[in-house]
């Protein structure tokens, strides 16, 4: 059987240039993630997990090598191909929550579908009934300063998911939560992963998103030093 | 593939972050308002100076239209006299002209017992020159003329005080007449009037029509006629009606026989033009000022909507879409503020403490502020074309941020 993969990344590589000093931040990445995959990028500050996550993403531009999300070639895109990457195909959660302060809960998640252009009635259902899979019903009139953290990185992930993207990639999700907020974070990706069947990829320290995710890639100055399945 | 922008949302976010900082929105909307409320205002005190001046001038004698022999503009004399031909009163019959007149106007030489001065003797039609000269309105001594066969006289106060004459004294008036002979009547002085500027009190004497015409034996010839239209800004339909009925004549519009005047208007529009440009100019560095703050400190909220697939386009239209709503509410209250500050100097501003000076240069003692739908919409497009130009930078500053430097931002 032929596995599918969402994403596809060969030989990549990423450099800085910081005044007239070169940081190499990525060497030689090789990796591909299968499809419904919910796989985790640790490693030190400076590894380069985050920076992986953003090439990933189309938020930035490897220096060398391929990279493929949904058969797509991200590295190849033009600024407008990528913006409509991200907007069809790939959710964010970052770990700053980065709700837009204006709107409120319910129009932080219709956002992304009025992008896409969907009707407003079928965008509204849409957005309750996510908000109302992640817990947060009868908050969707609440702006993000009226929420607490974890209610914030909740309507997050409501907004990463629910215009069903092939890949969400999540930057830190967890870093400015408690234990207990984030353990209930984790078990409702993995239930968005198991029952939409949405690809993950993390970045963390948090040993707490480790033990959820079913695939552990350890990066270290740049390189892929370790890649664990954990079934 | 391909999104769809749709407008609540722009306006949504456009509206709302407009009120994040609730003072910074006021003040600026304020300091814009204030903007426009002064070029609307002062456009509307210049042009109703401007065009106060302008009635005046026409009421001195020259009209919206004028209608002489070929010759006369260049030479006023009692050769370059006409009959005015049936073709004219049926032209002058349209519902375009106010009011018409004929005169005759040559020059003489005015002598009391003591002075003699050369005039411009005007005879006219007393109860058909109200509205279309101003000496009807004119006349604080004694009476104005009952007819045009009237026997009496109107002296200008200076014209008087030289000639040490008064009111009921009597006068000579010496002329040419059609056989090139010396023309001459004694009169009485039934009226004297004052008028500004005062030189013209010196340079016209009035006397009936049919008076004139007598004395000078012009049977029914004149030297002129003047006229009053519904719109003077709009004459060229009744200045070709005109060529075509009396093609021997010659038909001059204001604009012609008043060159100063056409320059003292355009002079008044480009003064306006420069004032709404520094208006404007001190305007759009507190718009630039006040939208390159809000897409600095937005830097992140950016990077955010490119993450989230808004195009770099899109983020330029919600910038000046934040940019439009702000001129619009500017505009929208800079209008209201100036209708309000011209309603309320709809009695005029009265200047009569400086009036003697001012009188002096033509300015009107009591100025009314004037609308003129050119100054309005110039001010309004203006602000509305140039504000939103103005809005290009900060706007193109915030969709070019690239997205993984924007959400990093700290």
């Amino acid at each position: 059987m032929i596995m599918e993969h969402t994403v596809i990344c060969r030989h990549v590589s990423k450099v800085y240039r910081q005044e007239s000093v070169a940081v190499q931040a990525l060497t030689d990445i090789n990796l591909e993630i299968p499809k419904k995959d919910f796989a985790c990028l640790s490693g030190p500050s400076g590894s380069g997990k985050s920076t992986l996550l953003n090439l990933i993403g189309g938020l930035d531009r490897p220096t060398g090598g391929e990279i493929t999300v949904d058969g797509q070639r991200v590295d190849q895109l033009g600024k407008s191909e990528l913006a409509a990457l991200r907007l069809h195909k790939i959710g964010f959660v970052f770990q700053a929550y980065n709700l837009i302060p204006v709107l409120t809960a319910i129009e932080n998640v219709e956002f992304v579908m009025q992008l896409q252009g969907m009707a407003a009635a079928e965008r509204a259902v849409k957005a309750r009934e996510i908000l109302h899979e992640v817990g947060l019903d009868g908050l969707e009139y609440r702006r993000p300063g009226e929420l607490s953290g974890g209610q914030q990185q909740r309507v997050a992930v409501a907004r990463a998911i629910v215009s069903e993207p092939s890949l969400v990639l999540a930057d830190e999700p967890t870093a400015n939560l408690d234990s207990k907020t984030a353990e209930n974070l984790m078990q409702l990706l993995a239930h968005m992963n198991q029952e939409h069947g949405v690809t993950f990829i993390f970045s963390t320290h948090d040993k707490l998103v480790m033990d959820f995710s079913r695939r552990l890639i350890t990066l270290h100055d740049g390189s892929i030093v370790n890649d664990v399945r954990r079934e | 593939m391909r999104s769809e922008w749709r407008a609540p949302l722009l306006l949504t976010l456009a509206w709302r972050n407009l009120w994040r900082h609730t003072r910074r929105t006021l003040m600026i909307l304020f300091a814009f308002a204030l903007g426009v409320w002064s070029m609307i205002v002062i456009a509307a005190i210049t042009r109703g100076s401007m065009e106060q001046q302008l009635d005046k001038s026409i009421l001195n004698l020259t009209g919206h239209i004028q209608i002489h022999l070929a010759a006369f503009r260049d030479d006023p004399v009692i050769e370059h006299r006409f009959l005015p031909p049936p073709a004219l009163s049926a032209a002058l019959a349209g519902a375009d002209v106010m009011t018409w007149v004929p005169r005759v106007r040559v020059p003489a030489v005015i002598a009391s017992e003591r002075e003699s001065a050369g005039v411009t003797l005007v005879g006219i039609e007393p109860e058909r020159e109200r509205g279309l000269s101003f000496i009807p309105g004119a006349v604080t001594e004694g009476r104005y003329l009952e007819a045009p066969d009237d026997p009496g006289m109107l002296l200008g106060r200076k014209l008087a005080e030289r000639l040490e004459t008064g009111l009921g004294r009597r006068v000579v008036l010496m002329s040419q007449d059609v056989n090139n002979r010396v023309a001459d009547r004694g009169f009485r002085v039934v009226g004297v009037f004052d008028t500004q500027p005062r030189q013209m009190e010196e340079a016209y004497v009035f006397i009936g029509r049919a008076t004139a015409q007598q004395m000078l034996k012009l049977d029914d010839n004149i030297t002129e006629v003047a006229l009053m239209t519904t719109d003077r800004d709009h004459l060229e339909e009744l200045l070709a009606r005109l060529l075509v009925a009396v093609p021997a004549l010659d038909v001059q519009p204001w604009t012609v026989l008043e060159p100063l005047l056409v320059l003292t208007r355009k002079i008044t529009d480009v003064v306006l033009i420069i004032w709404y440009a520094i208006v404007f100019a001190a305007m759009s560095f507190g718009l630039i000022n006040t939208l390159l703050m809000a897409v600095f400190e937005r830097t992140r909220e950016f990077g955010l909507f490119q993450s989230l697939g808004m195009r770099p386009a899109h983020i330029l239209g919600q910038v000046l879409v934040e940019s439009l709503i702000l001129l619009a509410l500017a505009l929208a209250a800079g209008n209201l503020l100036a209708a309000a500050t011209v309603y309320a100097l709809r009695d005029g501003i009265d200047l009569t403490s400086v009036a003697e000076g001012m009188e002096l240069v033509g300015v009107a003692p009591i100025i009314y502020p004037a609308w003129s739908a050119g100054d309005l919409a110039a001010a309004n497009l203006l602000v509305f074309v140039l504000g939103l130009a103005a809005s290009l930078y900060p706007a193109w500053r915030a969709a070019r941020h690239v997205p993984v430097e924007a959400i990093t931002r700290v």
